[in-house]
């Protein structure tokens, strides 16, 4: 029986070698399970917890693009990637849908051949060092060992920060955060550098957190999305709206707790469109009229998911700054609802 | 003048030995003779008590001292208030993750167990001679039930397959009396396809026939992935072994040079890219949905590049026969097939035993490379999940000594049964 499925499989690969982006929205029902690639584990961002559930922001985004299609926030395959075969797996569709901490950079968007849906963590490079370096900004740091994660863009721009101020530095490389958090506490390099992010959050649990300080240089952008593969147009729509369904149900006040009430249909005509009770979006998408319903139920909007997973009442502790909604003075912005 | 002489004191019987000098005899002797016996071993000697008592100092009140019931890193460290201690919390609350990984479901906990119990159990007889030889019908049974047990679904797949090779057995037993190795070895493939086949239907009319919850080959991990891995690939490595060291002895040329191309491209690649290749490239080559498992695609390129290792190992045990072997077998009248069967391979093997027990160990801990394909094996599950969880980002020693743990029992283990193994083989009787 193995035998002839195993070369079935491949007289099917041979005939739909080229047709492996066509329709994956399909593809995803037929199957009943979203597959969502992710991190083997970047605390508050992507973890599996005691039970072997996946918690975490990055999460979210699977979760609630599942919950839009299929229905069911728990109908995920979480399949977990690593810095290096995140990309081929998405390319080789064994992954629908890429959530996984990644920066949108020209090259990854055209040369990889993939499409950013949107943009859920503003992020930008810093460097951690400890108090008693004496230290104050990343520019008197010449000469220092930094401990680095190889395989990421925080590599590169290192690299370009230095060249650019004229200093000099000697890389460690490291394969996982928590390897690089432990060099550093050990005193192996005296600099770590990652995303801010990982940054505050690897610090959080530190022994001694106030003896070490995160310099207040930010030497990179680092917009962190999720991403589809190039060519299935109406997928990528999906997964972008079903996104911007979270950050637009902050703007409105749409939470968990009052989506009930308010999708019984209110006066704010926005709101309507964004839970179905008005207009014909959800069709638009190829799904139902209440798929972001769906979606901001299932784990709250970008705000809640923001402060359940990362924000200052967790062991992470990051505050929204550029993560605000663009009426509180930061980047988070959809395009309308119409 | 009879007085005799005066003799004061006649002994009569031989003086006891007196005790050796205390400096040679006993513990000072040992210690004299293995510790201190010239300068320089003992300045080696010095240094080494002192780093062992330093270990032993600092590590003991660490481990006493250590927490068992908190939830988290932070509450282990306000439990210890600053003073030194493990935090074992950490393996209170994941132990089930580390050894079965984080999504094999919990109330099957029972089945990967019991398969290793029973492991032990089937491997006994083919380690042991004088255990009673019909235990080896169980450990014939044993593959077919350990697929069952661990990855569930009806027991009717297994039982067609088991089948299909018993017919395919019997086929080339009749037709190799009839017409020869080659034709029956034929008719033996032959057969087991067709049993498969016809299985297919069998299974796919009954899928709930005596069936265990399947659980998907992604959700395997932990120390349970490793065993699997380090098990399947190394009993699929012996006999593709000896087929490779035999093709690479043969006099026909193709097959001689498709036996060392395969063995010297495979032993001049790292297992490391092997793995990449496994992941990256060959999700290329299957449309989605269609992927061809990635444990079966591991454990294909695991158990190819040990047994182009085993393949070498067996080669040199095939040298190390005298000649006159492999002339008597010919003068028996015997062909190629029996010769081998019956005369040069349970001779060679023997001697290659030791080697292959050192690369069956090596490959065991080659398992954990899977990690850097973002498998979840034991030190995946460390690397990734557990030490980049929000409540036990920052544990090392823990995790990490509880992995160094399980792994020396096995290989600490498999090490001392193969030195038994060779006083048992030795045929130089001194």
């Amino acid at each position: 029986m193995k035998k002839t499925v195993f070369l079935g499989a491949l007289t099917v690969a041979g005939l739909a070698a080229g047709l492996v982006s066509a329709g994956t929205l399909d593809d995803v029902k037929a199957r009943g399970k979203l597959n969502c690639g992710v991190t083997t584990g970047v605390p508050g961002f992507a973890e599996p917890d005691a039970n072997g559930v996946w918690q975490g922001f990055d999460v979210a985004v699977c979760r609630a693009v599942a919950a839009a299609v299929l229905g069911d926030n728990m109908a995920v395959e979480f399949v977990p990637t690593t810095g290096k075969t995140r990309f081929t797996a998405l390319a080789s569709g064994e992954i629908d849908l890429l959530a996984r901490n990644t920066t949108w950079t020209m090259s990854r968007d055209v040369d990889l051949k993939f499409e950013f849906v949107g943009v859920n963590y503003y992020d930008g490079q810093g460097f951690m060092v400890p108090a008693s370096l004496g230290v104050s900004s990343a520019s008197e740091l010449d000469g220092a060992t930094v401990c680095i994660q190889t395989g990421t863009t925080t590599e590169l721009n290192l690299a370009d920060f230095f060249r650019a101020n004229g200093i000099s530095y000697e890389p460690v490389p490291i394969e996982t955060g928590s390897e690089a958090a432990q060099l550093f506490l050990a005193g192996s390099c005296d600099v770590y550098t990652t995303d801010r992010s990982a940054l505050a959050a690897q610090r959080a649990n530190f022994p001694n957190p106030d003896d070490y300080v995160v310099l207040p240089d930010v030497v990179s952008k680092e917009p962190l999305g999720p991403l589809v593969r190039h060519g299935d147009n109406d997928w990528g729509d999906i997964a972008r709206w079903t996104l911007n369904a979270l950050i637009t149900a902050e703007e409105l006040g749409v939470t968990s707790d009052n989506i009930a009430e308010m999708s019984a249909g209110t006066n704010n005509p926005e709101i309507n469109r964004l839970l179905g009770t008005e207009g014909t979006l959800g069709e638009m998408l190829g799904l139902d009229a209440e798929w972001a319903k769906r979606a901001i139920m299932s784990g709250g909007n970008y705000g809640e998911v923001f402060e359940s997973n990362i924000g200052a009442a967790t062991n992470i502790g990051l505050s929204r700054g550029l993560n605000a909604q663009w009426k509180d003075g930061g980047l988070i912005y959809s395009p309308p609802f119409r | 003048m009879s007085d005799t002489p005066n003799i004061g004191f006649v002994r009569h019987e031989p003086i006891p030995p007196s005790a050796p000098p205390i400096q040679q005899a006993g513990v000072v002797k040992w210690i004299r003779e293995n510790l201190f016996s010239n300068w320089i071993n003992s300045i080696l000697t010095i240094l080494s008590i002192y780093f062992v008592a330093k270990i032993i100092l600092a590590s003991t009140p660490w481990m006493w001292n250590g927490v068992w019931t908190t939830s988290s890193l932070r509450e282990c460290r306000e439990v210890l208030q600053g003073t030194s201690g493990a935090c074992w919390s950490v393996l209170v609350e994941r132990w089930n993750q580390m050894l079965f990984g984080f999504k094999y479901p919990v109330e099957a906990y029972w089945r990967p167990t019991l398969t290793f119990g029973l492991l032990l159990v089937c491997i006994a007889p083919i380690l042991f001679q004088k255990l009673p030889r019909n235990m080896l019908m169980f450990s014939a049974i044993y593959p077919f039930l350990a697929f069952w047990l661990i990855w569930g679904g009806t027991l009717l797949t297994p039982v067609v397959v088991a089948l299909s090779l018993i017919a395919g057995y019997l086929a080339f037993v009749k037709m190799e009396r009839l017409t020869g190795f080659a034709t029956g070895l034929l008719t033996g493939v032959v057969a087991v396809a067709l049993v498969l086949y016809l299985g297919s239907f069998v299974t796919a009319a009954l899928p709930e026939f005596i069936a265990l919850e399947p659980v998907a080959s992604r959700d395997m991990g932990g120390f349970m992935l490793n065993l699997i891995l380090g098990t399947v690939c190394v009993s699929l490595s012996i006999p593709l072994g000896v087929v490779l060291a035999l093709g690479r002895q043969s006099n026909m040329p193709i097959i001689k040079g498709i036996c060392v191309v395969f063995i010297e491209f495979i032993r001049g690649v790292p297992l490391i890219t092997l793995l990449f290749v496994a992941n990256v490239v060959l999700s290329y080559f299957f449309p989605p949905g269609t992927n061809l498992d990635l444990i079966l695609r591991v454990i294909i390129m695991i158990t190819l590049f040990s047994a182009a290792y085993i393949a070498e190992v067996i080669r040199g045990g095939l040298a190390a026969l005298p000649r006159g072997q492999y002339e008597a077998a010919d003068s028996l009248g015997l062909d190629y097939p029996q010769a081998m069967r019956l005369i040069i391979l349970p001779q060679a093997l023997k001697i290659s035993i030791p080697g292959i027990v050192n690369v069956a160990v090596g490959l065991f801990k080659d398992t954990t490379l899977v990690s850097v394909i973002s498998m979840f094996d034991l030190v995946g599950m460390i690397r990734g999940p557990i030490s980049s969880s929000t409540a036990w980002t920052g544990i090392y020693w823990e995790l990490y000594l509880l992995a160094i743990l399980l792994f020396f029992v096995v290989c600490y283990g498999i090490s001392q049964y193969s030195q038994w193994l060779e006083r048992q083989l030795r045929t130089d009787h001194h």
